[in-house]
């Protein structure tokens, strides 16, 4: 089967395209990493455009949609799950969703990726790659995640430790989408992985115009 | 041979709209809103109203779908709006549009908010007469807008300099202890009181005042002072004169300019829409004013003044049958699209 992947949830969006065989062995057969920082929504249909193209296939070849859920930056992560649910809808395909932070790396390890506000979304990995702690969102200074780091190397300074740089990829999201991949009927809906409330605080008085 | 079916979706604010037209017969116009969330916070807030937009998508395409009685590879092309509005909630319509178009295979436009709001009417009332002049008011916009062609080329000659009229709206009915939006509770409570009571200001309607742009901030604050000075007096506050007369200042506004602006450019068309062109009292002045200087006044039904997918269907149907050439695959939104940008 082959399978479509996606993810908007770090300043990189991911489109890839893959051959999963029954057995669970996955083959890509074209990825694009593009550097699009705040221009998903503009880039990620000509990627996936060029990744079908480039694999030779066509929408009606794919059987699956796995999409990142985040966490990730609201707007953006936004994109490639409502790209991915509307490609499914319109296809009549299943679609999976999965932590984009279990596709970055592999075996034991912490995945740190930029939250903004001085703060890192992270999830913390045993050496089977079976995620054991987040994700979550914290400040790095004082957090005292557990190593080794990977993931955005500008927070090395922050965290007091190395990080290698890795990013989402197509190998790394169905594999994190496996379980559901076998039995994509039983799939979780699609629901973002924010981890934080919306900015917003009810008034609790208006104050007036005029002052008395 | 039958014309094209345009999907068009609508997220630039607290609406999740879808709507289904065929060339200018409106088939559906699904609709999922997030104002009851807004509510508490007086206002709309932009990250809720995208959580909002991105849990609705594809149940309100469905809906949009089976209210029409089509099926989603009957669909010709897609029209999306790309702006203006909020960043955030625009980007959930326009990636899903965008999805859409690549999985059904059919070509894409992105389309302007503004210009939307106008082509709505042709559902209802057949071929938009050009020029038109069209007042677009709502809870984000004031505009005016000379309209020679809705396909290609439309010109705006005034808005507003500081608040939207759905603003003021929405301000004046906190004053007055009544609920967001506050549209509908000062309408109701307008028709029990006197529009004559209070001379509020109008605002920009010195002889050097520009003379198509709008300005209710002033109105809005003239109306809390006077409702505090009451409030402070100890004295009951007439809320149906005060609701009346703050309503009859804006209606006067909007329709003089728009009256105006028609009479200088030889226009005698007169489009109205937002959701401010809900209000009852803006529709009858409207209708008196044109009336009385040779103007046809087109309004649509309450239910497409507001934003709703119908309208982006509607524009798009449009641009199609006008050969416009769709958008570019890397299309993006712009929360401050110009209007003369009909099809970005």
């Amino acid at each position: 089967m082959l399978v479509l992947a996606l993810d908007t949830a770090t300043p990189t969006l991911l489109a890839g395209v893959a051959r999963r065989s029954a057995d669970g062995a996955v083959e890509v057969l074209a990825e694009r990493a593009v550097p699009s920082g705040t221009r998903h929504a503009e880039l990620l249909t000509p990627a996936i455009r060029d990744v079908l193209a480039e694999a030779g296939a066509t929408l009606g070849d794919i059987g699956a949609v796995v999409t990142g859920l985040g966490p990730g930056p609201f707007t953006g992560l936004r994109v490639g799950i409502v790209t991915a649910a509307a490609i499914a809808d319109a296809r009549g395909l299943p679609v999976v969703g999965v932590c984009s932070l279990d596709a970055v790396g592999d075996g034991a390890r912490t995945v740190v990726t930029d939250a903004r506000r001085k703060e890192v979304y992270w999830a913390a990995y045993d050496a089977s790659g079976a995620r054991v702690q987040g994700p979550d969102v914290v400040r790095p200074e004082g957090a005292e995640l557990p190593g080794p780091f990977v993931g955005d190397p500008a927070f090395a300074a922050r965290l007091g430790a190395p990080v290698e740089a890795a990013e989402v990829t197509t190998t790394g999201l169905l594999r994190a989408a496996a379980g559901q991949l076998d039995d994509p009927a039983a799939a979780a809906p699609l629901v973002p992985l924010y981890l934080r409330r919306p900015d917003a605080t009810p008034p609790t008085s208006f104050k007036p115009v005029t002052t008395s | 041979m039958t014309e094209p079916l345009v999907l068009g979706f609508e997220t630039s604010c607290d609406e999740t709209g879808v709507g289904l037209v065929r060339g200018r017969t409106l088939l559906s116009d699904a609709l999922a809103t997030s104002m009851a969330e807004h509510e508490r916070f007086g206002g709309v807030v932009p990250e809720i109203a995208s959580r909002a937009h991105l849990e609705a998508m594809v149940p309100t395409v469905h809906r949009a779908l089976a209210e029409a009685g089509v099926q989603a590879s009957d669909v010709d092309a897609v029209a999306v709006t790309a702006g203006p509005g909020l960043t955030g909630a625009l980007l959930v319509g326009l990636a899903a549009a965008k999805a859409y178009a690549l999985a059904l295979d059919v070509p894409l436009y992105g389309v302007n908010h503004l210009a939307a709001h106008v082509a709505v009417d042709e559902l209802q009332h057949g071929a938009l007469e050009e020029p038109s002049m069209a007042l677009l008011v709502s809870g984000g916009h004031s505009s005016l807008l000379l309209v020679p062609d809705l396909s290609r080329d439309v010109v705006s000659l005034g808005r507003t300099v500081d608040d939207a009229a759905g603003e003021a709206f929405d301000k004046v009915a906190r004053v007055l202890g009544m609920p967001f939006p506050g549209g509908p509770p000062i309408d109701r409570a307008a028709r029990e009181g006197d529009g004559s009571a209070i001379a509020f200001p109008r605002g920009l309607t010195g002889p050097r005042d520009a003379p198509y742009d709008f300005s209710f901030s002033g109105l809005k604050t003239a109306v809390a002072r006077w409702v505090e000075a009451r409030e402070r007096a100890g004295e009951p506050v007439p809320v149906a004169d005060v609701a009346a007369s703050f309503q009859e200042a804006v209606a006067d506004v909007l329709t003089a300019k728009a009256v105006r602006a028609c009479r200088d450019h030889g226009v005698d068309h007169l489009v109205l829409g937002g959701g401010v062109a809900a209000n009852s009292r803006l529709r009858a002045l409207a209708e008196e004013r044109c009336a009385a200087a040779g103007i046809v006044l087109r309004v649509p039904s309450p239910r497409l003044c507001t934003d709703n997918g119908a309208m982006v269907a509607a524009l798009g149907s449009r641009l199609v049958a006008a050969g416009v050439a769709p958008s570019a695959p890397d299309l993006g939104a712009d929360s401050s699209l110009p209007i003369d940008v009909v099809r970005p």
